[in-house]
């Protein structure tokens, strides 16, 4: 399945917000590394917060929290999973 | 003699474990077709010596990272009996890949779930028994850090020694891990409570992490480290480089009077001078690796990173750099040691390349000369603090010239673990083992380079030492052309050989070159150059090569010929640019 351009990424949840990853758009590398913190298909993860003056992400999947860059963050496709918290 | 290779995935306690079995006693050692050192230490298990291997942190056999590799070379191509694979026992559902990955491999290999008070603490249960019957591998559950169940793992190892598994076993194993087999396994072993999480950490992020007080914390942080290090540091510092002169004039002058003034002189300015440079940075390096090590333990140089990466990462930097560069403003050394957390080879090799722009406390030390020579005292602090924005701007320029060169190339997804005490036995091992490194690989080449500068600078043999008519007046009657541009005559010029060696001897070197001292020196100076040549020298002694010490860091921490000839090159090359603009703006403003 490719996502559409405007579908859900990691980057765009709000701190607090949790979301099934859908798909991973990376090259092999990242891939790989990605699936080997726990970032694998079908994993749940939410968004802790975000560094400011657009600084990375700080994410927990499972028991591993991680920090990673926006643009990294942006090739991970998600669904939902709780509502948005304001 | 048989061999034991420890594998595990970064922040599983690894190296702890290993220092737990080894104590004081690891080598760093150099492997053939290696990028990077391994530790590595004899134990004697049941009646036989074996040599046990500390393999870098990874995440993937698979994996492209440097580390990766080097962890796939060494399985392929050195005699491995027995793999321990060191897990994170709270993280066990997610690290059982790498453990799929080597059993496949038909090695044999003890499972060690690591960091069992951790998973307790999270009430995390783990079935040992059972998961060690579904896997066919022994499993061993334990706490590097407070050591309890470490016991059971010698006799785990005589075992595995002993009765090594059939071939036909490892077979059958690693098919097993091929298929669903084992997650099945580890599902039915481990009970992980459905709300599992660090909430004590998850605290402390709140608050040193939060959007506007996460910065000022870390600064603070950071100063308190710097004034930890340089300023508890420093004194013992002076204090050994006391003893040291202490010794030369109370015992080994006397000691070597009788001797031939050449030898004399090549055992005492040479030799001795170069074994007491490496020995001044001891305390240094202990001190620095003692507070870094509670820093990066505790879990806060990931936070550091998380905090600085905004900024950083436009400089092809992150925020490990961030805090290692911070740190060369003490000294160069410890700060480019400490650059081996940075993982990704091209990451770490720009940081080093521009730690040494920061000024250090050696530098400060001629600086504080100059400006007293040279300044009255109402500029004086403007012309320090002008020194340390040029300090910045040519880490800053350094990092963007040569950011598409050394490029970060590993994925930037660090993980950050929960914050945790270290102990104090980890620390002081941390140090010893960072010294110890230190010692053993660069006092050859920082001896070597002091006594050449001391051939350099007596030779040939009658002439006044430090004079214009030595090998080191000759260079700079030779290097005039080049440096009298930049306002530096030959004079200056043999101070800056001697600078080569260590800053914090140029002013002594001075006082050799003008044969004056204290303050007849200080007015000399005054007298021969004026304040503009001074600041030049100054700009050019801030840029380039900062000491011996620090090249022979690089080198070895780099382990390339060629990037430490860059290392030394660039920043020449950039202090003549600097320094040449300067003076001749400079002259032409004041007419």
């Amino acid at each position: 399945m490719i996502p559409a351009a405007n579908a859900l990424t990691l980057n765009r949840l709000v701190p607090g917000q949790c979301g099934t990853i859908l798909s991973l758009e990376a090259g092999a590398e990242l891939h790989q590394r990605l699936i080997a913190l726990g970032l694998g298909i079908g994993n749940s993860v939410r968004l802790l917060r975000r560094a400011q003056f657009g600084g990375p992400l700080h994410i927990r999947v499972g028991m591993t929290e991680l920090m990673l860059r926006r643009r990294e963050a942006n090739r991970i496709h998600l669904a939902y999973e709780s509502p948005a918290v304001a | 003699m048989k061999r034991i290779a420890m594998v595990g995935m970064p922040n599983t306690g690894k190296s702890t474990l290993f220092n737990r079995l080894t104590g004081a006693h690891a080598n760093v050692g150099n492997w053939p077709g290696l990028t990077v050192d391994l530790l590595s230490a004899k134990l004697i298990i049941g009646d036989q010596m074996v040599q046990l291997v500390d393999l870098p942190g990874i995440y993937d056999l698979n994996g492209y990272s440097e580390d990766e590799k080097v962890v796939t070379t060494f399985l392929a191509q050195e005699q491995v009996d027995l793999l321990l694979v060191v897990l994170n026992a709270s993280q066990i559902e997610r690290q059982m890949v790498l453990l799929q990955q080597l059993m496949r491999r038909e090695l044999p290999l003890i499972l060690v779930l690591n960091m069992v008070d951790e998973a307790a603490a999270l009430g995390i249960t783990i079935d040992a028994e059972g998961l060690a019957s579904k896997l066919g591998t022994p499993v061993c559950l334990l706490s590097a850090k407070y050591g309890q169940g470490v016991e059971q793992l010698h006799p785990a190892m005589r075992k595995a020694l002993s009765e090594l598994p059939s071939h036909d076993a490892l077979k059958a194993n690693a098919a097993k891990a091929g298929g669903r087999e084992l997650e099945a396994a580890v599902k039915s072993a481990v009970f992980v409570p459905a709300q599992a999480s660090h909430a004590l950490t998850e605290k402390i992020d709140r608050v040193l992490l939060d959007p506007w007080l996460g910065l000022p914390i870390f600064f603070g942080v950071m100063f308190l480290l710097f004034e930890l290090v340089f300023i508890v540091g420093k004194p013992i510092q002076d204090a050994m480089t006391w003893g040291f002169s202490e010794l030369r004039s109370g015992a080994l002058e006397p000691a070597l009077a009788g001797l031939p003034y050449a030898l004399r002189g090549f055992l005492l300015d040479g030799v001795y001078n170069g074994l007491s440079t490496v020995a001044s940075f001891v305390p240094l390096i202990v001190l620095f690796f003692f507070c870094m090590g509670i820093v990066e333990d505790a879990g806060y140089l990931s936070r550091a990173a998380f905090l600085m990466d905004a900024l950083m990462a436009r400089f092809g930097l992150d925020g490990r750099s961030f805090v290692m560069v911070l740190m060369g403003f003490g000294c160069n050394v410890p700060a480019l040691m400490g650059t081996r957390v940075i993982r990704s080879r091209g990451l770490r090799l720009l940081t080093m390349l521009v730690i040494p722009m920061s000024l250090c406390s050696a530098r400060l030390q001629v600086f504080v000369f100059f400006i007293a020579a040279l300044f009255s005292a109402s500029v004086a602090p403007v012309v320090l603090f002008s020194l340390y924005v040029i300090s910045i701007l040519s880490v800053m320029l350094t990092s963007l010239l040569f950011k598409r060169r050394y490029v970060n190339n590993d994925p930037f997804v660090l993980e950050m673990p929960p914050y945790r005490f270290p102990t104090l036995r980890q620390m002081l091992m941390r140090g010893w083992h960072e010294v110890s490194h230190f010692i053993r690989r660069a006092t050859r080449f920082i001896v070597l380079g002091v006594v050449l500068v001391w051939l350099l600078t007596n030779f040939p043999a009658g002439v006044a030492a430090g004079g214009p008519d030595t090998w080191a007046g000759w260079i700079g009657e030779l290097l005039n052309p080049v440096l009298s541009p930049l306002g530096i005559d030959p004079k200056l010029t043999i101070a800056l050989i001697f600078g080569f060696v260590a800053k914090e001897i140029v002013i002594g070197s001075l006082a050799v070159i003008y044969s004056q001292e204290g303050s007849a020196l200080v007015s000399t100076i005054a007298h021969q150059i004026n304040w503009i040549q001074a600041y030049s020298f100054m700009l050019f002694t801030l840029i380039y090569t900062p000491c011996l010490s620090t090249i022979a860091t690089i080198r070895t921490e780099s382990r390339s010929r060629a990037f430490t000839a860059l290392a030394v090159a660039w920043p020449l090359g950039l202090a003549w640019v600097v320094s040449f603009l300067f003076y001749q703006v400079a002259r032409q403003l004041a007419g």
